[in-house]
Formats: C-alpha cells, structure tokens, sequence
C-alpha cells in the first residue's frame, strides 16, 4: 500500500513518518511512535480509553486517522508531566482521589478532564460527568472520578511530585 | 502507628496516571506477529468448507489455520464429550465462535485477511432462551446429549406439607438478565515459544491456573511454562476462563518461531468473552400473616450457552447456596438445570451466581410485604438471622456462616436515610401528575466470599484453594512480598505492603508487592472469589509475622537483650523500657545474611519464609442498601436518585480501596438493573455486538453515593477481612428493582425483570392508564 509522509508534533517533539493512509491517530501513536500510554477499548468511538488532545482539544485518537494530524498538535498522557517528572493536578487528583482501580481507562479520562479544565476551570459536578460522558470506567463508578477532577479545579497549576507524595488521603485517620 | 484501616495512597498509582503501565498490547517483542479470528457468523450451522487460500496468498500473512491445523492438539478443558474445540470443525454453535485464526505481521493485515477466508456454512435451527432448549421438539447442540439438559439437580422433597399448611403462599418467576462483564481491557496474550520454554504474557487472573493447563495441554514441564499477567485493565470473573487464544497463541509461536499476539476488538469481546448471569428462577414461597417465612421452594435454570464451561455449570451451586440469604428459613427445595443454548458460553461475572442469589430472596421478601401489608422492613427484621446466632448453619451444606449482624446493617442505613421523608414525598407525589413518582427499595443481603476452604477451588479445576504468601528481606532492610494473587485494579500491592508493614515493623515506602509472574512467584491460585485479601492477605500476615520472630531473635543478639523484651515499629528494635536500646531493621537485615553477626544455631538467610495460606471456612460479607428512584411518568425513564449503602466486609485494610471497590461494584449492579442485557434474535444473532448497542453506563448515568460502614470481623483468620470484591454487584440490583416495583405498586406492579428500561416502564404505565 503506498505511505504519505505525515508530521506531528507529539508531546511537544516535532515526528515524520510515512504511514499507510487508513492507519488511526492512536495506532500512529502506539506502534509507530511505541507511545504506549494511549489506550484501546473499542471499536466504535465510544469508550474514550483512546482520547488524546488534537491542538489542545480532547479528540478520540481511535477515529482520527494519522494522515489527518499532520500538521497539528498532539498531547498524551506521556507529555503530561513535565520533563522533571513532576505530576499535573489532574494526574495528582486521580491519585488522591482514588479516581483509579485498574488504570486502563485512566489516561483517556485524564486527557478528557485535561480538556475540560481548561475550558472551564472550575466545572460543577453534573459539568464534569457529562463532558466525561464519552470515556467509560469499568472499575469505579464515577464518582471518584468526578471526586479526583473537582480536587484537580480546586489546585489548578500546581504540580506533585510523583515518587515522594503524601502517604494518606487528606482526612485521613 | 497502624497502617491497617489507613487510608494510604496506591502504590500502583504513578505509572498507572502517567502512562507508564504495561499491558499486554503495549508490549512487542521484536518480530512479534498479530492472530486475529475468523468468527462464526452463524449461531447454530455445519461448517461446510473453510476456504483460506486467499488470505494466505495475502501479502504480510504468515499463516492460517482452520479446524484440520489443530487436529493433533486437545480441546480446551471442558465437560467429557462437550468440550469446546480450539477452532470448530464440523458444527458452529453460537456467533463469534472462532473457525479460522490468522497470524500476519501486524493488526491491518490480520484483518484483510480475516475478511479473505472464505466461510461455507450450511444453517441449522438454533436454540435461543432456556425456555427453547427444553422444549421437546428443540434442536439439540450435541446430539450425544439426547437434548440440551447437561444436569438436573431436582428437588429432594417438594415441601408439598409445608405450602399445604402454609397461610399463604406466593409464585415468582425471574429472569436473572445475561450480561457481558466488559473489562474496558479485552482479553489479550501474547505467546514466545522459544528453545527453552514457553511464555505467554496475559491479560488473566490466575497466571499459575493457566500455567498449569498450558503445561498439561501441550504436554511441557512447568519449569519451562512461565505465565506473566502484567497490568490487567479490569477482570470481573471473566478472565480466568480457559478460552482457545490462550492455547493457538503458544501453539502458533511454536509453529512459526516467531512471538505471538492476540488482543481481542471490542466487538469480538462482546461476542466471545464469556457472558454472565443468564438464569431463569421459579420459585415458591410459603409464610404466615406475620410475613414470617416458613418455606421457600426454587427451581434454577441455568443457560451455560453454547460450550457448558465448568465454571459456568457451578453457578446455580453458588446461587442454591446462598438463596436464603440473611434470613431464617425453616425449610427449603432446591433444584437447578444446566442447559445449553446457541449463544456465548456463560461462566463467571462479578458475583457468578450469589448476585442471582440476591437478586432472588430480596425480591421474595418484598412480595411477601406485599402480600402481607407489611413495611418491606419489618419484613426483614422479623425474618433475620440474629447476631447471637453466628456461626449459623444454612439449609446448605456450603453455607455456614462466620459472623455478622444484619439488624445493625440496617439501622445504620436507617441513620445514613431519611427513609419517612422519601415516604412523604412518595406519598405527596403520587397526586400530583406533574412530578415523578418515588419509589425506595432496599437489599438487606449477604454473600460468600473468601474462597479458600479446601476443595472450594478446586471443584472449579484449580490446584487448590490456598493462596500463596513468600515475605523476603533484603539486605538493607527493605522487604519485598510475594502473593499468588493476581491483582487486575483491587491495589493489593497497597494493601499487601500495609499489612506487611503493620506485621513486620518495615516502612510501608521500603515494602515492594510483587505478583502476576510464575518465574518469580513460588505457587499461586488467583484473584477471584473475593479471596485476595481474606486469604492472601491472611498470609501475607502470617509470613511476616515468622519473618518478625527471626528478626527479633538476630535483633536481640545485636542488643544483648532478650527477644521477647522487643518490640518493631518505624523501621527499628527498641528494647521496651530503654527506648535507648535500639537496633535498626537495616542492621538486622544486614546482619541476618553474615553469619559471624548471627546468634548460635542460626542460618544465614532467615528473613524470608513461605505461606500456603488456607481457613477453615468461607467469610460472609453482609450489608444493608437503599435505592430511591424518580420515575417519568411520560418516558418510563428510571433515575437514580440516591445510593445509600452499609457495607459489612470484617476488618477493612484500607478505607479508600474499599470504597471504591463498593462504589465500583454497585454501578455494575445498577448497570444490570437498568441499563444491560446481552441479547439475541430468534435466530442467535447477537443484537449487542457494539458499545453502541450494549449500554455500559457513562458518568451521567450513575449516581453519588452515600456510604457507611459496620465491621463484623471474620472468625476464619486473625486479619478478620471477609473480602469486598463481589459485594457492591451482589447487593444492588434488588434495591434498583425493589424502588422501581415500589414506584409503581399503585399500579398493581409486583414484578419487573431486568433490566428496568424505559420501554418496559411505559407500557407497564401505559397497561394502567
């Protein structure tokens, strides 16, 4: 099958690649580019395990061609931490917050509640479950999950160290 | 300070948020090829010819094979003579059944040539529904079985005496609804048969249970069979199933020398990842005006579909087991059927038969307040087994149970609700047409969890039913503890490290929890059962607990004092009195591997011991929950407004994992109650082969939670954990559907089966108009 060159810039790092022409964002990503932070879930857009940022904008790599990013921007659950390691508030809040059991469909909803944070920086919860409506979570029922991006609002810009963070929950005994 | 009942932060976290986890799809070994399957289209046919000249002509194909390239291996296990073959040969028996499997260089190239194969199939009349396979004239699946009853466990004695006598009796049939577990992981492998063994990487609950079988189906030895579960993105009982990927995989690797992966699409997953539940009940109940139950009579009818697996065909054992639920019951007929039908076979799913259990008796003593005028309530309490009365022997042989107090469950929940104001506003609601009707159900359940007894496990084709604990100290004082459970999302290497911690006098930071790998784990069984923490954990304990003895003795001989005047805490040996006196685990650690550092007698090596942990019984996990409900009264839409849950599991290790373990299993409760339900044509076309069209519930969908908490401790262990997994699945579709038919009892609703769509709801809103 013949290849089209295709150019993204992936976490922050210019890519070039030739790629078949039916081959998904988040195949690009995961085989091609061996980011392997990015998840699949299903088959027909509808689990958000997959979900990436496209220029800033959650999008669900599995039904975005990679032909069709070139050009643009792409943010994985990889360019999320800084070069130093240090954790976002969203990252930092699914910890806290136990808004995480197996984990696979984690970086999906930590794009997606990326996404949304920075479109609304501090969204009510009934906001937060319905922009978190196209990601699915087998484990928790949610309202961890909705727990963990409320506590990501409430500390907005500050970043965590992921090895030497606090032992226990706040509130604690 | 104890770290037992800590609300400590997962260890399993980092990677996990930062995309550093490792499943199975994100491993590629170099030269690593893609299986893909060619699946039945046909719910019940004869496979005429497979045709696959084509897709092995394609470019990057490196082989397919069909029924006749595996005539020389064994069916996967199964009952004699219904065993479910690797690649079906002659007859298909429901769709997504595999005929053909390919191997090609990567995932796009596999499907061409999935689609190449050419399939000719020759239609037989498929059997749909149990009600179907038992008919008379019904098509049998094997012809050798005489029909599609696999077993029959009749009633020993009907209770005609007891119903006879009996002031009033009441019927029910129930349809317990079939589900697809989805782990939003599906099921993946991925095999590398080289010169010195096999290895396969799976996404599976019970790594050393799969090695056993690998070794035993090819014929290898288990020192060169090594099973590595990774990071398993979700289980929920389906993934301990010994399905045909786990065999072709290895069986390909070997074949072409060359690493193989298989991950399943969402669609194939739905279609071929075991389903659960599925179950039709009859039952009969028998009490007096007092809503005082005196006999309950039921006749389960299990649908096992299309291959009766052997875990499938012990779920009516576990649902028979625990149909009494926490209520005395003087007498009870059991009876149950396996039969199989031409759809996805059945076998475990959170919960795998106590959910119908549940599901059964909660609905039971709901008629029975309905019939008798009683608050479903005061039903409840006058029917429970009570907290003196423990350990207190069911009608059923497996069901003994340990411990509990059911009456402060749900006083408890009493206390979290605000059950008359739910009334009044019930009341004041029923008036007015426009707001919704109220409905409040409650579950006062208990289930059987703690899989561990001897012979519990192994009726289900395990080695056995302890759990493995190994705790290793290493020369700086850090620990490292090894479990044969295999976590897939419980934390067990947060709360394995907690309970090392507490026992060793370690810090929980300088505690590592290994698992999910037969080359490094000594034995292991599995994460299923609600077993990791009540029997594992158990014997994490105990190993540290030997492991603190020794250390203590070594730690005495450095301080010149006597062992029993020590005590470990925060990482050193103080000697009690003289916190002066004082020895680092470091140093001890140290120590223990230099024998001219050690007292007389003692090895070199001694901080580290093996645990086969077992109990003497099974742990009863209990608990008290409410569910109130709004219904439209236009649409029929069902909302949850309210989950109120007390939750009884024992001694709970951590706090936060607990919760979300309930939270996380009562959303797949209410997702069976209102929104889920495999479901097929007449003909055995699956309908729900997409998320588009099976309804896993989104954020939206589901409600906060109100949660409490009681601790009954299990006798079975010194930990006194019951185990938590299952509860949450168990406990919640009767409340779901307890509100709902409460909702619409002015109606004359006494029954809706699951799930509670809107469609079901209006035409019972609609029948009344």
């Amino acid at each position: 099958m013949n290849r089209i060159p295709v150019r993204v810039t992936v976490n922050g790092e210019p890519t070039e690649h030739d790629v078949e022409p039916r081959l998904l964002l988040v195949h690009h990503l995961r085989e091609t580019l061996r980011l392997t932070g990015t998840h699949v879930g299903c088959d027909t857009s509808n689990c958000g395990a997959c979900t990436v940022l496209l220029d800033g904008e959650p999008v669900k790599s599995c039904t975005v061609l990679a032909v069709q990013a070139d050009g643009h921007q792409v943010t994985t659950v990889e360019g999320l931490a800084a070069g130093d390691g240090r954790l976002t508030a969203v990252q930092e809040g699914f910890r806290r917050e136990h808004g995480l059991q197996c984990g696979y469909c984690t970086p999906g909803m930590i794009m997606a509640a990326t996404g949304l944070l920075a479109a609304e920086p501090d969204p009510p919860e009934h906001r937060i479950r319905e922009a978190l409506e196209g990601n699915l979570c087998r484990c928790t029922g949610y309202q961890m999950i909705v727990n963990a991006v409320r506590w990501a609002a409430a500390h907005a810009g500050e970043t965590f160290d992921v090895a030497t963070g606090p032992r226990q929950a706040e509130g604690a005994a | 300070m104890s770290l037992i009942g800590a609300k400590v932060l997962r260890k399993e976290d980092p990677n996990l948020v930062t995309g550093r986890g490792s499943f199975v799809d994100d491993l590629r070994p170099d030269r690593c090829l893609t299986m893909a399957f060619v699946p039945s289209t046909e719910a019940h046919a004869r496979v005429r010819s497979v045709d696959a000249s084509e897709a092995a002509a394609l470019p990057g194909v490196a082989a397919v094979w069909t029924a006749a390239d595996v005539a020389h291996l064994p069916p996967c296990p199964g009952l004699p003579g219904l065993e479910r073959p690797l690649l079906a040969s002659d007859v298909v028996r429901f769709v997504g059944e595999p005929v053909a499997v390919v191997v090609a260089e990567d995932r796009y190239l596999a499907a061409d040539a999935v689609a190449a194969v050419v399939v000719d199939y020759e239609p037989l009349p498929a059997v749909v529904g149990v009600q179907a396979a038992l008919a008379a004239d019904a098509p049998a699946l094997f012809p050798a079985l005489g029909g599609n009853l696999v077993f029959e466990q009749p009633w020993e004695s009907d209770l005609a005496d007891v119903f006879a006598a009996a002031p009033r009796t009441a019927s029910l049939h129930i349809v317990n609804n079939r589900c697809a577990p989805t782990p939003i992981e599906p099921n993946a492998c991925l095999a590398d048969w080289g010169p010195s063994g096999l290895t396969l990487w799976a996404a599976f609950q019970a790594p050393h249970h799969l090695r056993n079988k690998l070794a035993e189906f090819f014929g290898i030895a288990h020192d060169e069979t090594r099973v590595i579960a990774p990071d398993v993105g979700g289980g929920f009982g389906a993934k301990i199933n010994l399905v045909p990927e786990l065999y072709l995989a290895p069986a390909l690797s070997r074949a072409l020398g060359r690493p193989v992966k298989y991950v399943q699409t969402r669609s194939e997953c739905l279609q071929a990842m075991y389903h659960g539940r599925a179950q039709e009940q009859d039952v009969d109940v028998a009490f007096d005006d007092d809503g005082r139950l005196l006999g309950l009579r039921f006749m389960v009818t299990q649908d096992n579909g299309g291959y009766p697996d052997p875990g499938g065909m012990g779920l009516p054992a576990l649902t028979t087991a625990m149909a009494t639920g926490c209520y005395k019951v003087p007498r009870v007929a059991v009876g149950w059927r396996n039969v199989v039908t031409n759809t996805t076979p059945v076998a475990s799913y959170r919960g795998a038969g106590r959910p119908e259990a549940t599901f059964m008796i909660e609905r039971v003593v709901d008629l029975v307040a309905d019939e008798t005028g009683l608050d479903p309530l005061e039903v409840r309490r006058r029917n429970f087994i009570q907290p003196d009365e423990f350990p207190y022997a069911t009608s059923s042989p497996l069901a003994v149970y340990d411990s509990g107090n059911y009456p402060g469950a749900l006083d408890e929940l009493l206390r979290i609700l605000d059950y008359d104001a739910v009334r009044q506003e019930q009341r004041r609601n029923l008036d007015d047409d426009t707001k919704p009707l109220i409905g409040v159900g409650f579950s006062t359940w208990v289930e059987i969890a703690g899989f561990g007894p001897p012979g519990s496990l192994e009726a289900f084709g395990h080695l056995g039913s302890w759990e493995s604990a190994q705790i290793r100290v290493q020369p700086d004082g850090s620990a490292i503890v090894y479990t044969g459970a295999s976590p897939h999302g419980q934390g067990t290497e947060t709360t394995f490290a907690q309970i090392a911690a507490d026992n060793l006098g370690i810090p929980f930071e300088r505690i590592s929890v290994r698992h999910g790998d037969t080359a490094t784990v000594l034995q292991g069984i599995g994460t299923m059962g609600s077993r990791c923490t009540a029997i594992a954990g158990e014997g994490v304990r105990a190993a540290a607990t030997t492991v603190l003895g020794r250390a203590k003795e070594i730690a005495a001989h450095l301080l010149e004092a006597d062992p029993a005047d020590l005590q470990a805490e925060d990482g050193a040996f103080t000697v009690r009195g003289t916190p002066a006196r004082s020895v680092s685990w470091n140093d001890v650690a140290w120590a223990s591997f230099r024998p001219l550092d050690l007292p007389e007698g003692m090895t070199p090596g001694s901080l580290e011991t093996s645990v086969f942990q077992q109990v003497a019984n099974f742990s009863f996990p209990s608990g008290a929950y409410a569910c109130v409900v709004e219904v439209d009264r236009h649409t029929g839409r069902v909302g949850v407004r309210g989950f109120y849950l007390v939750d009884d599991c024992g001694t709970v290790i951590n706090p936060l994992l607990a919760e979300g373990q309930v939270q996380g299993g009562i959303a797949q409760g209410i997702a069976q109650a209102l929104f889920e339900e495999v479901s097929y044509d007449p003909q055995g076309a699956l309908l729900t082969s997409t998320l588009m069209d099976y309804l896993v519930p989104a954020a939206p969908d589901l409600p906060g939670f109100v949660s409490s908490r009681i601790c009954t401790p299990t006798p079975n262990s010194v930990l006194g954990a019951k185990g938590i997994g299952e509860s949450g699945s168990i406990g919640s579709p009767p409340a779901v559907v307890n509100a709902v038919v409460d909702a619409l009892a002015h109606l004359g609703v006494r029954h809706v089966d699951m799930p509670v769509t809107p469609q079901k709801v209006w035409r019972l809103l609609e029948g009344a108009r």
